[in-house]
């Protein structure tokens, strides 16, 4: 175990993974020279070459496609989005060629490409450069979505991603980049895609959150912990395929939900997660499952709007304390 | 950089290449129309867009590859996959949605895809391709060796962004790219005039600095030499070049407008029907004395053959079981 930021491990598992397979390559805007955006790439260059370490023109669509192209000759790209807002540039490709080459060529060519870079709410970056991402992927059969919280997690999940012979949607955050924890050095650590974690084991009430949202969800457990609720905080960590198990078996549990959710709420990642416990596990609940969630607004700039579309401290507790009394 | 050549054919013709081609043009030419007869027959659904008259720039531009070549196409790639050596009782199963398609029936008209031959597939979203062509350029240059791509669109796809991403980046980074653009002169029912600011389309190849032509797409040979020497530059030193083959189709864009009269005039049709390339590339073997009319009825009786075979197949093959829904998804 080495303590290291949430960027370093990135660094690492990239490093890693390009060592051990030489079909593994990284593609984006600002990866080589310039050292990475948010320097996740940073050194990556020095060590592999401009072959291997390639920095690509602003052109999301045009880059993407070639990714999901040279994976369908046997290699094993990983794309960087300086940020998954610009995606959107590329959504046919990911949609449309990525996620269904697999079937509509009946397995005969599989995509094992990697979309990686930071999404989700950041620090008044304002509409087009502040937003949840995971949504418009997680809908689609044929990809995997990935949103890890933690160092070791980034790191883990990375690996498994870049292994992994489908495409995978790896949405990290600029706002965790400087978090520090413990990582496994050892390079064949792995974590498998579709695992979910308990964070936090607790007795009372299930709170399903990744990302800030788990980290503000740790916060305000502790809070309540002083008035005797006990939280268990289970992290999804992959969104699909979603570990259901895990989070329906912490609900039969607690008996109690709250899903929490940085972006817009409505028809996100929280309806689906609450109509997911509602179907598996109605009769084990105590109360109804409440979902607390971005605002439907687009990102405001200024500092005030922006603390009020995210979902508070305060909100979230009172969701949990609400759940908790019914 | 850029030139623009419709000189004639160079290609020294002999009986055995002129067969082979007289037969590939022929084999598109009777498979596309009985994928219409079957259309018709509600065998086939969703959309069917027919190679119908274009068949020399497949024909021609597929005759200067070698099999670990590749080519990907849009949806009107029926042509294609099979002049890259396809089985067309495979492509005819596939687009009656059965089992033993290329795609296992799921893919359809729009998505074959056979790696056996490396045929890159079918595409349905205009453009969305052409980065394709790219990356299977970029991975030959990171594996290393001379292979190359061939990639086809039609005129439709030039005003789109990523025909001009994935020229920009081919030209940049030197990836061996034949992009050929079949201008059929109209993007379903859009004439050209009406679509592009530029309507001589090799001249976007003068943008990026690559070589661009432009060939009669109705001449067999002529598209056979022109993207020759394309081939050629990809495999010597990685230039790509863009090849504008002006050409016709001879039916509407798909078999919901069958006729294709709304935004084109029937004498239109009829004239251009005189530049049959089959016909004129039927003419010149018996001309030059490198064919007989024997050849052309053993020709046309094989390549009947081969579409009855398709289609007796394609019957006889079992819809996908219930399970095939889930099949593929992901790959384990």
């Amino acid at each position: 175990m080495a303590v290291m930021t949430y960027r370093e491990a990135l660094n690492l598992a990239l490093r890693e993974e390009m060592r051990r397979d030489p079909r593994v390559f990284v593609m984006g805007e600002e990866v080589g020279l310039y050292d990475g955006a948010y320097k996740v790439t940073q050194g990556l260059l020095k060590e592999f070459g401009e072959k291997r370490i390639i920095d690509t023109p602003i052109c999301e669509s045009g880059f993407t496609g070639v990714g999901v192209g040279a994976a369908m000759l046997g290699l094993r790209p990983v794309v960087e989005m300086m940020t998954f807002n610009f995606s959107i540039l590329a959504l046919d490709q990911i949609v449309n060629s990525a996620a269904k080459m697999c079937y509509m060529s009946g397995g005969q060519y599989n995509i094992p490409l990697v979309i990686r870079g930071p999404g989700g709410p950041a620090a008044q970056l304002a509409a087009q450069h502040s937003q949840s991402m995971e949504t418009y992927f997680y809908h689609v059969p044929g990809l995997k979505v990935v949103r890890p919280s933690t160092p070791a997690d980034a790191k883990g999940l990375l690996k498994s991603a870049i292994r992994d012979d489908n495409p995978v949607i790896f949405i990290e955050a600029e706002t965790l980049y400087a978090v520090k924890g413990e990582v496994p050095e050892d390079p064949d650590f792995l974590i498998p895609l579709g695992q979910a974690v308990i964070r936090r084991e607790g007795t009372d009430v299930t709170v399903v959150a990744y990302m800030g949202m788990m980290y503000r969800a740790l916060e305000v457990a502790e809070e309540l912990a002083r008035d005797g609720i006990s939280v268990e905080i289970v992290d999804p960590r992959t969104l699909r395929p979603m570990d259901t198990e895990t989070i329906i078996g912490s609900v039969r549990k607690t008996h109690r939900a709250v899903v929490l959710e940085a972006g817009a709420g409505f028809a996100g990642m929280g309806s689906e997660i609450a109509a997911e416990i509602q179907e598996e596990a109605f009769d084990d609940l105590d109360a109804p499952v409440e979902r607390v969630t971005g605002e439907n607004a687009p990102m405001p700039y200024a500092k005030n709007l922006e603390l009020l579309k995210t979902p508070s401290r305060a909100k979230i507790a009172a969701a949990i304390r609400r759940v908790c009394s019914a | 950089m850029a030139q623009t050549k419709t000189a004639l054919a160079q290609t020294r013709l002999d009986g055995e290449l002129a067969r082979r081609l007289l037969t590939q043009m022929a084999l598109i030419r009777r498979f596309e129309e009985k994928a219409a007869e079957m259309y018709a027959l509600g065998k086939i659904g969703g959309f069917l867009h027919l190679y119908i008259g274009q068949e020399a720039v497949a024909v021609g531009a597929t005759s200067t590859l070698r099999p670990d070549d590749y080519s990907v196409s849009s949806y009107r790639e029926h042509g294609h996959c099979l002049a890259k050596g396809s089985d067309p009782r495979r492509i005819m199963a596939e687009l009656f949605g059965r089992i033993d398609g290329l795609s296992r029936g799921k893919g359809g008209s729009m998505h074959l895809f056979d790696k056996s031959v490396n045929f890159l597939g079918g595409h349905g979203i205009v453009g969305a391709h052409l980065p394709l062509a790219a990356g299977a350029g970029f991975a030959i240059k990171y594996q290393g060796g001379d292979r190359v791509v061939l990639c086809y669109f039609g005129d439709g796809a030039v005003p789109e962004g990523e025909f001009h991403e994935s020229m920009n980046l081919a030209a940049l980074w030197k990836l061996p790219v034949i992009f050929i653009c079949e201008n059929n002169r109209y993007a379903m029912g859009t004439a050209i005039h009406r679509a592009l600011a530029q309507t001589e389309i090799w001249r976007f190849a003068e943008t990026y600095g690559i070589p661009g032509e432009a060939v009669d797409g109705m001449d067999v040979l002529a598209v056979r030499d022109t993207v020759g020497r394309a081939v050629e530059r990809a495999r010597r030193d990685k230039t790509p070049t863009l090849v504008e083959a002006r050409t016709y189709r001879f039916r509407g864009h798909s078999m919901r407008d069958p006729a294709g009269s709304v935004y084109r005039t029937k004498e239109e049709v009829e004239r251009e029907k005189l530049r049959d390339p089959i016909t004129l590339f039927s003419e010149r073997c018996l001309k030059e004395g490198v064919l007989v009319e024997a050849d052309l009825k053993n020709v046309e009786k094989a390549v009947n053959d081969l579409a009855d075979e398709a289609v007796a197949f394609a019957e006889a093959s079992p819809e996908p079981p219930p399970e095939e829904l889930f099949r593929d998804v992901y790959k384990d």
